[in-house]
C-alpha cells in the first residue's frame, strides 16, 4: 500500500485529470483531451474509466464496478479490487451503498442520487467517427454543430434494417449542442441519461474525457416518423421477474432454451432478496 | 440584375510560384463558364479558391446570398461559408469517391445533404432520394445499394444527385466528365445540361476537353500559367480564338 | 421598333485573323463592310466561295470577333456585348441555321427542335407540339423522332436544323444554304417557312446558292466581294 500514491496516479495527474473533468462538466458533451497514462492494465480494459476513478475518489467514497452490470465479472472484480488495494477505499456491490459507480456498458438499474458519480468507460468517444474517418474533420463538425451525418447512419439503419437497429451507443445531443456517444450501453439505458448523479466519460486509447452534469437535457437522435424507442427483450427476468429491467438473453443448452435474467446483477439480487420469483427461479432453487 | 458571383482579383501563391492571379469575372443567375488549360495553368487552384477548399492569397470572391445579397465569402466566418457550401454550392469533383461516402447507400448519400439542413423525416428523405436517382437515370432499386457497386458513370451521376438535391444556384465542376467512356460522357453531358436548365443552375466547369464545354459552357476562360489570357463566348472563343495560346490549344484538337 | 429602323445594321466593320503560331501572321478577311436589313426583309449575301460570306455572317452572329465597326442587332452592339447579351440576343433575338447541326449526343430529334422554345421559356407541350409540326412539314418519319439526329443522314440532318432553326420566331435570322442538298418538296416547304418568317417581321440575312430559291425570297443582294481587303471596286 505504501509504495502507491493513493488511488495508483500521482497528484498532478489527477489534478490534470480533474481539470479535464471541471472542463467536460462546464461544457456538457464536448470531448475534452487529456494526456492519458499508461496503466497497468491493458488498453479496453477500461484504462480510461480507471483514470477517471482515480482522480475523482476520495478516501471515504465507497466504490462499485460493473461490467454489463455485472459486478462479478473478471473485469469488474480486477478493477476493484485494484482500487481496494492502491486506494484502500471501502468496495460494495450494492448501487445504493456506492458513491462512486465505474461501468462498462451499462447503466444500473436503480435510479442514482445527486450525491453519486458514475464513470463510464469509453473505447471510442467520437460518435461521428463511424462515417467520418479524419479528427480534423470531426472536431470541425463539433464546433460548427454539423451533425447532419449522424442521421445518415440513423438512415442506413432504417433503409437497410427496417428500424433503427443501432442498439447500443446510440448517440445523444446533450444540453442542445454537442452530439456525444454515450459509450456501448444499450439503447434501453439512453433514457437514463438525464439523471441526478455527475456523469463522467473517460477513454484512455483515444485520450478524451467528457461529461453530463446533473439534471442535464440528453436527447436521442431520431427520424420523426422513427422516433427513438428504449427496447429491451420482450421478456420477464426469468430469476426476479422484473418487467422493467434490462436483460441478459443465456442460451441453457443444445435444444435451444434460453432464459432472460436482470443484466444488473445487484438489481436481480435484491429483487429476489424482497421476495420476487422469476420462472425459471424455483428450479434453480430445487 | 446582381451577378451571382463576383471574382475580383483572385491570387493563390504556392510561396515564389503562381497558382493564380489577377483573375475578375462576373457569373450571371443561369450562366455556365468553363474553365480550360492545360494541367498546371491555375484551373483547379482558381476553382478551389472560388468554392472555399483554399484561401485566396488575394482578391474577392462575392457570392449573391439569398437573405443578405452580395456577401464576400473569402472573408466570411467558416461555418458561413460551410453553410454555403451544403445549400447553395455544390461540388463536383472528377473522382466520384471523393465527393461521394463510398460506405454509405446510394440513398443515404443523396440525403446527406437534406439531412445537414435539418430534415428529419424518414420517409421524406428517402423519396426525395428515389427522385433523385430517377432524374439522374439510376434505378430506384439500386437506392439501398453503396456506390462501390456502382458503374464509374453511376457514380460520377449519384455524386451530381447528392449534389443538387438541396437546389443549389451554383456548381463547380472540377474534370466532371474525366476518365469516363466517351459514351458515358456524352450521357452525363446531356444530363448536365438538362439539369442546368431545369433548375436555372449557374455552373463553372473546369476542365481541359474542348469539346466538353462547347456543349455546356455559355463562356470561356483560357488560363495559362495562373494567367485568364482570353475570355468570352465559347464558340467565339473556340472558332475564333485571340490568343496565341488559345490558337494552339485549339488546333491541338485531334479532329474526329 | 419602327418598320423603316434596322433591325441588323452593320456599319463599317472589318475582320482580321491573327496567326500568332505562324509568325503572327495578320490576314485581314473584311473591311468596311456595311449592311442594314429592316424587319421583313430577306438580303441575299453573294460573292464568290472565299468571298467572306460565312465570316460575315458568323461577325453578325458573335462567333468571330469583329475588329472594327458596328454590329448591330436589334440595338445590341454585337461587336462589343458581353457574352451573356450575346447569349440572351442568341436566345429571344437572333436565329441561325447553319449548314451543320451540332447537338448533344443522346438527346431525341423532338427535343432538339424543340429546345429554341424551351430555351425562352415555353411551355413544354407547346413546344413539342410545335416541334411536331415542323418536323411533319419537313417529312422527318415519326420513327426518327425519338432517336439522336447524331446518326441521321445529311438531308435528314439538315432538315432538322432547319426545324430547330425555326421553331423559335426569331425576330432576326442568319441562314446559311437552307436549300442545299435538300429534295423538291423540303425545299418548298423550306421557302415557305421563310416566307412566312418575312411575313411576320423577321429580318433575315441569308446565303443561298440556289439561284431560283435567292429570287423568290430575297429582296435585295449584297455582294460581300465589296468588302474583301483589295478587290474592293
Amino acid at each position: 500500500m505504501s509504495e502507491y500514491n493513493f488511488a495508483y496516479l500521482d497528484e498532478q495527474t489527477k489534478r490534470m485529470i480533474r481539470r479535464a473533468i471541471l472542463k467536460g462538466l462546464a461544457v456538457p458533451g464536448y470531448q475534452v483531451p487529456f494526456a492519458s497514462r499508461e496503466m497497468p492494465m491493458p488498453y479496453g480494459w477500461g484504462t480510461g474509466g480507471v483514470q477517471v476513478s482515480a482522480a475523482t475518489l476520495t478516501p471515504d467514497d465507497t466504490f462499485k464496478v460493473i461490467d454489463q452490470g455485472a459486478d462479478d465479472t473478471t473485469n469488474a472484480v480486477s478493477i476493484r479490487k485494484f482500487f481496494e488495494n492502491t486506494a484502500g477505499v471501502a468496495t460494495t456491490e450494492e448501487t445504493e451503498k456506492a458513491t462512486v459507480i465505474q461501468t462498462r456498458h451499462r447503466i444500473p438499474e436503480a435510479k442514482l442520487r445527486e450525491d453519486q458519480i458514475i464513470v463510464y468507460q469509453v473505447p471510442i468517444p467520437e460518435p461521428l467517427r463511424f462515417l467520418e474517418p479524419r479528427e480534423t474533420e470531426t472536431r470541425k463538425m463539433h464546433s460548427l454543430e454539423e451533425y447532419g451525418l449522424m442521421h445518415v447512419k440513423l438512415y442506413e439503419d432504417i433503409s437497410q434494417h427496417g428500424a433503427i437497429s443501432t442498439a447500443y451507443a446510440y448517440p445523444v445531443k446533450v444540453s442542445g449542442r454537442y452530439v456525444m456517444d454515450p459509450s456501448p450501453i444499450p439503447k434501453f439505458d439512453n433514457p437514463k441519461l438525464e439523471m441526478d448523479a455527475i456523469q463522467l466519460f473517460g477513454a484512455g486509447r483515444e485520450q478524451r474525457i467528457y461529461a453530463v452534469p446533473p439534471h442535464t437535457k440528453v436527447v436521442s437522435l431520431d427520424f420523426e416518423d422513427y422516433p427513438f424507442e428504449a427496447t429491451k427483450a420482450d421478456h420477464p427476468c426469468d430469476l426476479c421477474g422484473a418487467e422493467d429491467s434490462y436483460l441478459d438473453e443465456v442460451i441453457m443448452d443444445d435444444a435451444g432454451n434460453r432464459m432472460f435474467v436482470c443484466s444488473d446483477t445487484d438489481y436481480c439480487r435484491s429483487r429476489r432478496e424482497a421476495g420476487h420469483v422469476g420462472r425459471l427461479a424455483e428450479e434453480n432453487a430445487a | 440584375m446582381t451577378p451571382l458571383l463576383q471574382v475580383k482579383g483572385i491570387e493563390k501563391r504556392y510561396g515564389a510560384r503562381v497558382g493564380c492571379t489577377d483573375v475578375n469575372f462576373d457569373l450571371y443567375p443561369g450562366e455556365v463558364m468553363g474553365i480550360v488549360g492545360e494541367s498546371g495553368s491555375g484551373k483547379s487552384t482558381l476553382l478551389n479558391c472560388m468554392a472555399g477548399h483554399l484561401e485566396p492569397d488575394a482578391g474577392q470572391v462575392i457570392f449573391d446570398t439569398r437573405v443578405d445579397g452580395p456577401v464576400d465569402t473569402v472573408t466570411m466566418s467558416e461555418p458561413e461559408r460551410r453553410m454555403l457550401s451544403r445549400t447553395d454550392w455544390a461540388f463536383v469533383h472528377q473522382h466520384a469517391r471523393d465527393g461521394l461516402r463510398m460506405s454509405v447507400s446510394a440513398g443515404g448519400n443523396i440525403g446527406e445533404r437534406l439531412m445537414a439542413v435539418g430534415d428529419r423525416h424518414y420517409g421524406d428523405i428517402r423519396d426525395k432520394a428515389v427522385d433523385w436517382l430517377g432524374r439522374v437515370e439510376i434505378d430506384a432499386s439500386r437506392v439501398d445499394d453503396r456506390p462501390s457497386a456502382f458503374s464509374g458513370g453511376m457514380q460520377q451521376r449519384l455524386q451530381i444527385a447528392r449534389n443538387l438535391v438541396t437546389g443549389p444556384r451554383l456548381v463547380f465542376m472540377d474534370e466532371p466528365t474525366g476518365g469516363l467512356d466517351v459514351s458515358v460522357q456524352a450521357r452525363l453531358l446531356d444530363l448536365l445540361r438538362g439539369l442546368v436548365r431545369e433548375m436555372g443552375l449557374s455552373a463553372i466547369i473546369v476542365t481541359h476537353d474542348l469539346a466538353v464545354v462547347r456543349l455546356l459552357a455559355d463562356r470561356l476562360m483560357v488560363m495559362k500559367s495562373g494567367h485568364v489570357v482570353e475570355a468570352g463566348l465559347t464558340d467565339q472563343v473556340l472558332d475564333d480564338p485571340q490568343h496565341a495560346y488559345t490558337q494552339l490549344l485549339v488546333s491541338s484538337v485531334l479532329q474526329v | 421598333m419602327g418598320k423603316d429602323e434596322a433591325m441588323i445594321e452593320l456599319i463599317d466593320v472589318s475582320k482580321s485573323f491573327t496567326l500568332h503560331n505562324q509568325g503572327s501572321a495578320v490576314i485581314p478577311v473584311m473591311e468596311g463592310a456595311s449592311l442594314k436589313v429592316e424587319p421583313g426583309e430577306c438580303v441575299a449575301l453573294t460573292g464568290s466561295s472565299g468571298a467572306g460570306k460565312s465570316t460575315l455572317m458568323r461577325v453578325i452572329y458573335g462567333n468571330y470577333l469583329a475588329a472594327s465597326g458596328q454590329v448591330l442587332v436589334g440595338g445590341v452592339d454585337v461587336a462589343k456585348a458581353a457574352p451573356r447579351q450575346i447569349l440572351s440576343l442568341r436566345r429571344d433575338t437572333l436565329g441561325y441555321v447553319s449548314q451543320f447541326l451540332r447537338v448533344v449526343p443522346r438527346v431525341p430529334t423532338l427535343e432538339v427542335v424543340a429546345e429554341p422554345l424551351l430555351s425562352v421559356g415555353c411551355d413544354k407541350q407547346v413546344a413539342l407540339d410545335k416541334a411536331v409540326g415542323l418536323l411533319k412539314r419537313l417529312n422527318i418519319p415519326e420513327r426518327l423522332w425519338t432517336l439522336s439526329p447524331t446518326t441521321f443522314s445529311g438531308g435528314e440532318q439538315q432538315r432538322v436544323n432547319i426545324a430547330r432553326g425555326f421553331a423559335h420566331e426569331y425576330p432576326a435570322m442568319l441562314l446559311d444554304e437552307p436549300t442545299a442538298s435538300l429534295d423538291a418538296q423540303n425545299r418548298e416547304t423550306v421557302l415557305s417557312l421563310i416566307e412566312e418568317a418575312k411575313h411576320r417581321g423577321a429580318a433575315i440575312v441569308g446565303i443561298f446558292h440556289d439561284l431560283e430559291a435567292r429570287e423568290r425570297v430575297c429582296d435585295r443582294e449584297v455582294n460581300v466581294s465589296d468588302f474583301t481587303p483589295g478587290l474592293a471596286a
